[in-house]
């Protein structure tokens, strides 16, 4: 089979893993080598379903021996089967890299024989780029389960970034829908890697050359909508894993079906794209702005309000909280507020030392006022002109992302029929009294 | 300082002669209300004072920016020279004359335009040699990586580090034909020079295998279900693509030999 045929092929099948960032070091190749990384990274293209193109991500092979039924690449699926062999693959990431094709190579796998065998597979394609090929860009490896853990420690020297995913949200969803793989297996790996990257940041303040263990981390992916766990579940278990793994991100997959099965969701299902939208904002939410997963979701609502993201929500329902003098709030209150971000929030603090805040100016730091407006006073007052009506509420708070994934999902955005009085089914009695209230000057 | 109705500044374009259009705004105790460039036409309506580049001056003045106003305005003003504002000069010197009454609080001013216009403006130079770091699609012609872009912004400047520590062993040429300038590389020295035109050879067979591979690569990473045009204009406006491998396929396709 020719190299595009494989290309063609590998890349397909490793398209669903929705981590590609190039993301977490900066380095530069030494003389005679090639290759750097920022540490912001580098979208060098995005594919028509518009998802930033960073790395070549492809599998050593989609041969695997293990049945997960969620997975194209499964044993008892009929397809197509191949594999690169390593100088293959080590070439063509040289050749797309100098064109600036990529900012390096993301290397997952099937299981081909053992995941021993397969695992000493990408560590071969690794050890021609990094020592034949002297190549200091980015390499994103998934650690394969199951695998000795010598091989593991092997891949996380010659790897930026180490992965495993831990693929369903919960235990019970992976013993049905992947048999072969156990809990245990998934988190052993990755409480090594944790261990290891911890001793190599501890042995590099110690001696400058140390050898590093996977310098940008580790991070792992869930697959959405599946499996039946709700939002809420979700984002616990997400914020268990950043604690108890110190993984640098958790990326989330909304699950496109690629095979009939009785366990999982038919295949006109269309993938759960709103979820996996709303999973990265509350993630973003625990992550950057002080949020606990409790006071996004609980119990009672354990799933997210399908267009309102999550901090608009909290904020609607936290009315006694606004509105917020702008010229006095805490950093902390500041990120509270709708269309205010990490960086408006710093800048305000900056530039109300210098003299207090308009309405005017809050615009020019940065500020959405359209959404920011309904829940911020400047210098004691409310913002002139400001509608309070709940459809023209409503239509500011929702981003034009949302709007744009609405259509992507409904069709046409009767925009403001769909808010219009009773007949809405989107929001519950409860969230449309709450709504009531914030059409009073709050 | 009075402000003389019509009177315009003519410059030589360069830093430092801007500068020194600062330094006689200063010595002349007056505001010019334009500021041009050798390259726009003479306009007979309105008064001009030739302003000549003068070493001495634009130092003086350079020397004082960090000074009066801080680090940090003096990198606004340097980066802000490169961006495509069209008002750019009248606007740093509107700055700085804000910046040494006040000092380096200007740039807190939140509601002050001209530090807003100003980093407006650098923010769209800077994020688009961010975008361009990625967007850039090299040829190998006889072992040199070119290519050809069409920026907005004068982005070479910030593009030389990025390209020569990535490629250290590389011999590179980009060139940029909106502003007629190529910055080139060789280990391990780099220069940006005046180039009226450049055009790549056309590619030979191991050019054309691997711009086939990515767009291989490139159409069968989408997923189809998750099809979005407008998020993809939206990260990638389409004045790149004409520049990427990826969309230009024309003698491409059928002339390769699958090897
Ligand atoms: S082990 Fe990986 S490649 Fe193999 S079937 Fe399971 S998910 Fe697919």
């Amino acid at each position: 089979m020719d190299v595009f045929e494989k290309l063609r092929i590998l890349s397909d099948a490793a398209k669903y893993d929705a981590a590609c960032t190039s993301s977490g070091v900066d380095k530069k190749a030494s003389r005679g080598g090639m290759g750097s990384a920022a540490a912001c990274g580098i979208c060098h293209s995005f594919a028509g379903d518009g998802r930033c193109i960073s790395l070549l991500k492809v599998l050593m092979t989609n041969v695997c021996v293990y049945d997960c039924a969620y997975c194209v690449n499964r044993v008892s699926h009929d397809t197509l089967r191949t594999a690169f062999t390593p100088r293959e693959l080590a070439d063509l990431t040289m050749q797309f890299y100098r064109r600036n094709y990529i900012e390096g190579l993301f290397l997952s796998s099937g299981v081909m024989g053992s995941a021993d065998a397969t695992c000493e597979r990408m560590i071969e394609t690794l050890r021609i780029l990094r020592e034949e090929y002297r190549f200091a860009g980015y390499i994103h490896a998934k650690a394969i389960p199951g695998a000795n853990q010598a091989l593991v420690a092997r891949l996380g020297l010659l790897a930026d970034r180490l992965s495993v995913n831990i693929e369903m949200p919960s235990g019970a969803s992976l013993a049905k829908l992947a048999p072969d793989k156990t809990k245990k297996a998934i988190l052993a790996p990755m409480g090594y890697m944790q261990q290891r990257i911890a001793e190599s940041s501890h042995d590099l303040v110690r001696y400058r050359h140390a050898p590093r263990f996977a310098p940008a981390g580790q991070s792992t992916q869930m697959i959405i909508g599946a499996s039946p766990e709700t939002d809420y579940h979700i984002l616990k278990l997400t914020a268990g894993l950043y604690a108890r793994y110190d993984l640098k991100r958790v990326f989330f997959s909304a699950y496109v079906p690629v095979t009939e099965s009785p366990l999982l969701p038919s295949l006109e299902t269309p993938p759960p794209l709103w979820r996996e939208h709303r999973l990265y904002q509350a993630d973003w939410l625990l992550r950057f702005y002080g949020f606990t997963v409790d006071e996004i979701l609980d119990e009672q609502h354990p799933g997210f309000h399908p267009y309102m993201d999550p901090k608009c929500h909290w904020a609607l329902q936290h009315k006694d909280f606004f509105p917020l003098e702008v010229n006095r709030a805490s950093f902390e209150e500041l990120l509270r507020v709708p269309g205010i971000g990490v960086k408006s929030a710093w800048r305000i603090i900056k530039a109300r030392r210098a003299c207090a805040l308009t309405w005017d100016s809050l615009g020019k730091i940065g500020v959405v006022v359209k959404r920011a407006q309904y829940f911020l006073l400047c210098r004691g007052r409310q913002r002139s002109g400001i509608v309070w009506e709940r459809s023209a509420v409503l239509a500011a708070l929702m981003s034009a992302r949302e709007r744009a994934l609405y259509e992507a999902q409904e069709g046409e955005v009767r925009q403001m029929s769909l808010f219009a009085g009773a007949t809405v089914p989107l929001l519950t009695s409860k969230e449309r009294r709450e709504l009531q209230c914030i059409q009073l000057p709050i | 300082m009075h402000t003389a109705a019509n009177l315009t500044y003519r410059y030589d374009g360069t830093f430092a002669g801007l500068l020194c259009c600062v330094f006689e705004s200063y010595a002349a105790h007056e505001m010019p209300e334009a500021i041009w460039g050798p390259d726009m036409p003479e306009q007979s309506l309105f008064e001009e004072k030739e302003i000549l580049t003068d070493n001495r001056h634009a130092e003086r003045v350079e020397r004082s920016i960090p000074a009066k106003i801080g680090n940090e305005a003096e990198e606004l003003v340097r980066l802000a020279f490169f961006t495509t504002l069209p008002d750019k000069e009248l606007t740093v010197l509107r700055f700085l004359r804000q910046g040494y009454h006040y000092g380096a609080s200007v740039l807190d001013f939140a509601g002050e335009d001209s530090v807003h216009r100003l980093r407006e403006a650098v923010k769209h130079l800077l994020s688009e040699a961010h975008l361009l770091k990625g967007f850039i699609r090299f040829s190998v012609q006889h072992n040199v990586l070119v290519t050809t872009i069409g920026p907005k912004n004068y982005v070479l400047p910030f593009l030389a580090r990025h390209f020569s520590e990535r490629y250290p062993e590389e011999h590179i040429l980009i060139y940029d034909e909106t502003h007629r300038m190529a910055l080139i590389y060789r280990p391990y020295e780099y220069g940006i020079i005046p180039m009226d035109a450049f055009r790549a050879a056309p590619p030979d067979d191991e050019e054309r295998k691997f711009r086939s591979l990515w767009q291989t690569f490139y159409d069968a990473i989408e997923i189809k279900p998750r099809h979005n045009e407008k998020c993809r204009r939206n990260f990638m406006p389409k004045r790149y693509w004409s520049y990427m491998t990826e969309f230009s396929r024309a003698c491409s396709k059928n002339s390769v030999m699958h090897v």
